[in-house]
């Protein structure tokens, strides 16, 4: 386990810079986060994703796939690829401050 | 009265559960197994039949016939679970009420969410090889396929035996070579992962032989759509890939009832269950085993087959009224094969990556791990017969444990070469 500071905040990650508690994340580290990623303005479509990953991740205790993000979050899959480049699933997630998703075996 | 389990699904997962519970429990507890056809497919043989190298008639049985006798075998089609009565409710409109239930009802596969997976060209230029039907159509295709350009893509994880869709792209790649087209054929294999596999030190050696087969790797592709009348595959981030014969894995999820029964399932219709225990997350009478659950292993005959001994003792214990116990490990061991007589072996589990080494025993092996060989490649040849005869039986197979061992693994990966 380590750490990374973001907005003034030290928070705990994984090896691949994914918050380990949710509980320490903010609206502020959110940004921070997707500005490393490229992502240099969260617009109101991207909060709603990552809203919506968030909700989902501390009621269900997984994050959702992409498949549930196009069907159930109001934002469609092509759209999620052009608002989180490449892994929308997984980037979501990051800036959400939620543990990588599972899957992918 | 005496106690009654309900196994839905007749497949892998829920004909060794049934069998190994009938020997376990003998004749006082009542044991049901529903299922909505009598056709139990060995699916490690679908691999094969587009090659020509197994008949369609040689990889299906009838489920009922792998059953021990005592294990009643129903022939219908699920409706939902109602976890508050526990009760499974068939479409017929008839119940079988359940002291414990095990879900076994397997991965379905989703053509549907693919757009234009099946519309013009499904079966002429667009094909898949995960059922019996789809197998036959790409054999057919293959025979006539002489020059182009061939595109091998899983659509997204999780899919049923991960590795098959490049054990798919090997064996074409020799298939091509052997009818001496190769050389008029490219070959893609486009995968929504960022490597040729999941795992790293697996992931280098495979995309090794890719590059050593001159098959090219898109990475990191999604699909979004299939066009079948262009004749090309389409991302979500709007790149696009031409191809003469695309070769897909459709979408998986969880059988269409996981979704009806309301807190069965996850949001892909799969069972989350503990993943050592393999109780559901959702009633503690309820178990998962095999592709039906959500597990972070690959779904997979051997790790259905290493479940078996876990998932059944923990039945036993909650019909008594104990404490399931944690003791599966993600344990599991797939062959790959990579054409000209020869394959791999992997094993892993849920901490340890796929490693070179030897199994199953430390030095005499005989099977070398993670290295191509003709010896692996006769394991995997030899593995149906003990497929319906040691592991449906819900048997042991002999030197091959259930727990992961990392002895005769090596966790520096060595340059390796066929032997």
């Amino acid at each position: 386990m380590s750490t990374l500071s973001y907005a003034g905040t030290t928070v705990d990650v994984d090896a691949e810079g994914f918050l380990t508690d949710p509980q320490q994340w903010n609206e502020e580290i959110a940004a921070e986060i997707a500005a490393e990623n490229g992502i240099d303005q969260l617009t109101d479509r991207h909060w709603l994703v990552i809203n919506f990953m968030r909700d989902t991740y501390l009621e269900s205790g997984s994050a959702p796939s992409i498949r549930t993000l196009g069907k159930a979050s109001g934002v469609p899959i092509k759209e999620l690829y052009q608002l989180f480049p490449k892994g929308p699933a997984k980037l979501a997630a990051k800036i959400a401050g939620i543990p990588k998703p599972r899957g992918c075996i | 009265m005496g106690k009654r389990i309900a196994i839905i699904g007749g497949g892998t997962g829920g004909t060794l559960a049934a069998n190994r519970l009938r020997r376990q429990l003998g004749d006082e507890v009542e044991i049901v197994v529903v299922d909505r056809d009598d056709e139990h497919v060995y699916q490690p043989g679908l691999l094969f039949v587009p090659f020509g190298m197994e008949k369609p008639e040689g990889i299906v049985r009838s489920r009922k016939a792998q059953l021990h006798g005592g294990v009643e075998f129903r022939l219908a089609e699920v409706d939902r679970v109602d976890l508050a009565e526990d009760m499974v409710r068939l479409a017929d409109g008839e119940t079988i009420e359940y002291d414990v239930l095990i879900v076994a009802s397997g991965a379905s596969l989703l053509y549907e969410e693919t757009e234009g997976l099946r519309g013009p060209g499904w079966h002429e230029n667009v094909h898949a090889f995960y059922s019996v039907e789809d197998a036959v159509a790409l054999r057919d295709a293959l025979a006539q396929f002489e020059r182009g350009r061939l595109v091998v893509n899983p659509i997204d994880m999780p899919i049923k035996c991960p590795v098959a869709p490049l054990e798919f792209s090997f064996l074409a790649d020799w298939f091509l070579r052997e009818r001496g087209v190769r050389e008029q054929v490219e070959i893609v294999y486009a995968t929504p992962l960022d490597a040729a596999f999941t795992k790293p030190i697996a992931a280098e050696h495979l995309g090794g032989m890719l590059a050593e087969k001159e098959i090219r790797i898109e990475p990191e592709f999604a699909t979004g759509n299939v066009d079948g009348r262009e004749g090309k595959l389409v991302s979500w981030d709007e790149r696009e890939i031409e191809f003469d014969l695309l070769v897909t894995v459709p979408l998986h999820g969880g059988a269409p009832f996981v979704s009806r029964s309301e807190g069965l399932g996850d949001d892909l219709g799969f069972i989350a269950v503990d993943i050592h225990t393999l109780q559901s997350k959702a009633a503690p009478n309820v178990f998962a085993i095999g592709d039906a659950a959500s597990l972070p292993t690959s779904k997979a005959g051997s790790s259905t087959h290493f479940e078996g001994e876990t998932l059944c003792a923990n039945v036993e214990r909650v019909m008594n009224g104990e404490e399931p116990q944690g003791s599966y490990d993600g344990h599991v061991n797939c062959f790959i094969e990579s054409g000209f007589h020869k394959a791999l072996l992997i094993d892993f589990d849920y901490e340890h990556e796929p490693l070179p080494g030897r199994f199953p025993a430390a030095h005499a092996g005989p099977l070398p791990l993670l290295r191509e060989s003709r010896v692996n490649h006769l394991g995997k040849l030899a593995f149906q017969p003990l497929y319906w005869h040691m592991l449906l039986p819900g048997h042991d197979i002999p030197g091959i444990g259930a727990e992961f061992s990392l002895a005769g693994k090596r966790s520096t990966p060595d340059a390796g070469g066929a032997s």
